[in-house]
């Protein structure tokens, strides 16, 4: 019947879609990394550079830190480049990884309502401002989600001898951008790593209160998947794209990589 | 400041290679995702609508429930069977564009079997004698009456392809949203909002609404069109 | 996909020896015996519910009876030279042509064959004008000619209908019945259930009336108008309500 095969043909034709869909002609590399990198920007400036050079396409997943690092132990990406380090360790020490690489570092600072009505201006340090915050019950946007950023925000409380509960404290379970657009609105002060800070827009009455204490700083780390434990890891692209970034090539390249003239991570490969 | 239409018609002018890619692969993802739910979805909604079989009644309750699939749940479960980990890792799918298509297929299938059951059963009723009749049997009868019910059948094929191109959460979890590879309509939206970038996401989300309008107002002139010319 | 039949061969007469059909354990037709012969005009009469259209529905193989038999001459088990028309019947959502083509694809006609039947069907009932229109856009009447073409397209040897101009006005029904005449002079054994009085006189030889499912006469038309013989029946011509 006419009809039913011009359905048909229609149908196959429609499959055949898939069959063009981009084949992996060239040879690539995936890398899970954090919201962090990928939101500000870095790595669409550092990727093509290293492309140029060795030939080898990056694909990043971004997921959160420990989203990242569960991709990892599943085989899903041949690296891993994240900011936790007490995770990373356990991972590599865990067997999935083989062997944790430090490549550069940034640092976490305090936003939050510009009347700043803690205090955090005057706090001596990190602790102090933590402390403030609880003391006040000012909101905190917490991101809630077991990344690296709010790994190091429970380190914080912990420090200052908090276990933050109670109305003020809220947990998003989201990514940076998302929690930092929760902060903006309510308002309230949160945890962010420069990077994402400086490279976003949607700040509303949120300000800068708090930076500069050496609690604060955020060192981040590549690890390649231990082929040994998923044997499909591409290892030697892996490692190369690792020899890269801490090579003086690829840290020139972090260095150079800039927001509104403002260098956002610091080389910190040995 | 410039508004959110303004930039979302600045993006489509500047023809910028990388948006016209996202959308590219969104169309082409969905899509597929679309073509193949119908492929499996029409034949299989219909036989369910002929066919009397013991606990055919509790398939269509799951069909019907599936509907309300949250697009996480499929793309975690695709996910773990596509995952290196999973049992189809071998495939090497997971953060691919195929991932996607599977994650999709799965949100429109129920959509598409369900509304062919019931278009196809209503229809049933008032043909059986007749085709009966004419000497077409049940099977012969599921490509007839699909063809008959091919207006009714194309709003459900068109609530499919709207569920598969306004999702987020499966696509996000399966392919990654990889720049350049696996970014789409949706999670590029996902992405700029986490940004910040309020504006810009706004502005593909008024690009992606555009398309999907476009692509309902043709459907709904063609059914239009078949209504008056074949009753 | 069907070896060639024989047109030659008849499938008439259609016998029904003791045959009934209940649903539910509720008879609805009872011990029902009776041979349809080849080339006659057979009204099925009776009541709203006597079961006329169950009847012609058993015939026409689309239920089967649940006692007694049901035989064709050609042994089949349902004949393949039959069809059926509706009261309201049912054409697809396709053009007037592509109606007619339907049941030949289903035959398993080839392309020229079936082109040809269609070409032939059209030009036989003044169709060629509609030969591109939707089905489902004609008037009533227009989709009652279509039905009744679709059906002679067949080539049936026995053609049923099921009040076929019930919901026509008089003079669609008054072309529908020519139609039904002209297949009948054509030699299509015809079977046609009505609850028109005047049109079975016009168009029955034989009748066979029907009451609570049971068939309590069955004569030729000229002695059943005359004077029927059981009290229902007479009620029945004189216009009462008969249960």
């Amino acid at each position: 019947m006419i009809h039913t095969r011009r359905f048909i043909l229609s149908a196959a034709s429609g499959l055949a879609l898939i069959a063009t869909l981009p084949a992996a002609a060239q040879e690539f590399i995936t890398v899970a990394s954090t919201t962090s990198t990928e939101n500000s920007g870095l790595f669409g400036h550092i990727l093509p550079l290293f492309q140029e050079e060795t030939g080898i396409a990056v694909r990043v997943v971004s997921q959160g830190t420990g989203q990242a690092l569960e991709t990892g132990r599943r085989g899903d990406a041949d690296v891993v480049f994240v900011h936790a380090r007490a995770q990373e360790e356990a991972f590599v020490a865990d067997g999935y990884g083989v062997q944790r690489v430090d490549v550069m570092y940034n640092d976490f600072v305090l936003v939050g309502p510009g009347d700043d009505p803690a205090g955090l201006r005057d706090a001596a340090d990190a602790r102090a401002a933590m402390a403030a915050i609880a003391g006040a019950g000012a909101a905190f946007a917490s991101r809630g989600d077991d990344s690296g950023t709010h790994v190091a925000e429970m380190a914080l409380w912990a420090a200052a001898g908090l276990a933050p509960a109670g109305g003020w404290y809220l947990a998003t379970g989201s990514g940076m951008g998302a929690t930092l657009n929760t902060a903006a609105q309510v308002p309230a002060y949160a945890l962010t790593d420069r990077g994402t800070w400086l490279s976003f827009e949607n700040r509303g009455d949120l300000e800068l209160v708090f930076e500069g204490d050496p609690m604060l700083f955020n060192p981040y780390g590549i690890i390649l998947v231990n082929p040994e434990r998923h044997p499909h890891v591409k290892a030697a692209p892996g490692q190369a794209f690792i020899d890269w970034i801490i090579s003086d090539a690829g840290q020139a390249a972090i260095a150079s990589f800039t927001v509104g003239g403002e260098q956002l991570f610091f080389p910190g490969a040995d | 400041m410039d508004g959110p239409f303004a930039t979302a018609f600045s993006l489509i002018a500047s023809g910028d290679p990388a948006l016209m890619q996202i959308i590219g692969l969104s169309l082409r993802v969905t899509l597929s995702a679309v073509v193949i739910a119908c492929a499996v979805g029409l034949p299989l909604g219909a036989a369910l609508a002929l066919a009397r079989f013991p606990g055919r009644g509790a398939v269509i309750v799951v069909f019907n429930a599936l509907m309300g699939l949250p697009p996480v749940v499929a793309g975690l479960i695709v996910y773990l069977m596509l995952s290196r980990s999973g049992p189809l890792g071998s495939l090497a799918l997971l953060f691919t564009p195929t991932a996607m298509v599977i994650a999709q297929t799965l949100l429109i299938l129920p959509i598409v079997v369900s509304l062919t059951r019931s278009v196809v059963e209503d229809l049933w009723a008032e043909y059986r004698e007749q085709l009966l009749s004419l000497g077409a049997g049940r099977l012969r009868a599921v490509p007839t009456l699909l063809w008959d019910g091919r207006v009714s059948l194309l709003t459900g094929v068109l609530a499919g392809f709207g569920r598969a191109s306004a999702e987020v959460g499966a696509v996000l979890i399966v392919g990654g949203n990889i720049a350049g590879h696996t970014r789409t309509m949706t999670t590029a939206i996902t992405l700029e909002t986490a940004r910040g970038n309020l504006g810009l996401a706004v502005a593909l989300g008024i690009i992606l609404m555009a398309l999907t309008l476009t692509l309902n107002a043709a459907a709904w002139g063609a059914g239009q069109w078949a209504r008056g010319r074949l009753g | 996909m069907k070896a060639a039949r024989d047109l030659s061969a008849s499938v008439l007469p259609l016998s029904l020896e003791g045959v009934g059909y209940a649903v539910g354990g509720k008879p609805l037709l009872s011990d029902i015996t009776l041979r349809i012969e080849a080339g006659q005009r057979l009204v099925v009469m009776g009541a709203n519910g006597a079961g006329k259209s169950l009847f012609l529905r058993l015939c026409h193989g689309l239920i089967d009876p649940t006692t007694g038999r049901r035989r064709w001459a050609s042994g089949e088990a349902r004949a393949e030279a039959q069809a059926m028309v509706f009261q309201r019947p049912v054409l697809l959502r396709r053009s007037v042509a592509a109606n007619i083509d339907y049941p030949l694809t289903l035959k398993g006609l080839p392309r020229t064959a079936r082109h040809e039947t269609v070409a032939h069907t059209l030009d036989r009932f003044g169709l060629n004008a509609l030969a591109g229109r939707p089905a489902r856009l004609l008037s009533g009447g227009e989709q009652q000619r279509l039905a009744l073409a679709r059906a002679w397209a067949m080539r049936p040897q026995v053609l049923f209908l099921d009040e076929p101009s019930s919901a026509l006005d008089p003079s669609a029904t008054r072309i529908i019945e020519e139609m039904v005449a002209q297949f009948s002079d054509e030699g299509i054994t015809i079977v046609m259930t009505t609850h028109d009085l005047g049109q079975a006189r016009r168009l029955g030889e034989q009748v066979a009336f029907l009451h609570r499912g049971r068939l309590i006469e069955h004569r030729s038309a000229a002695e059943f108008f005359a004077g029927p013989q059981t009290p229902e029946a007479r009620a029945f011509l004189a216009g009462d309500l008969i249960w």
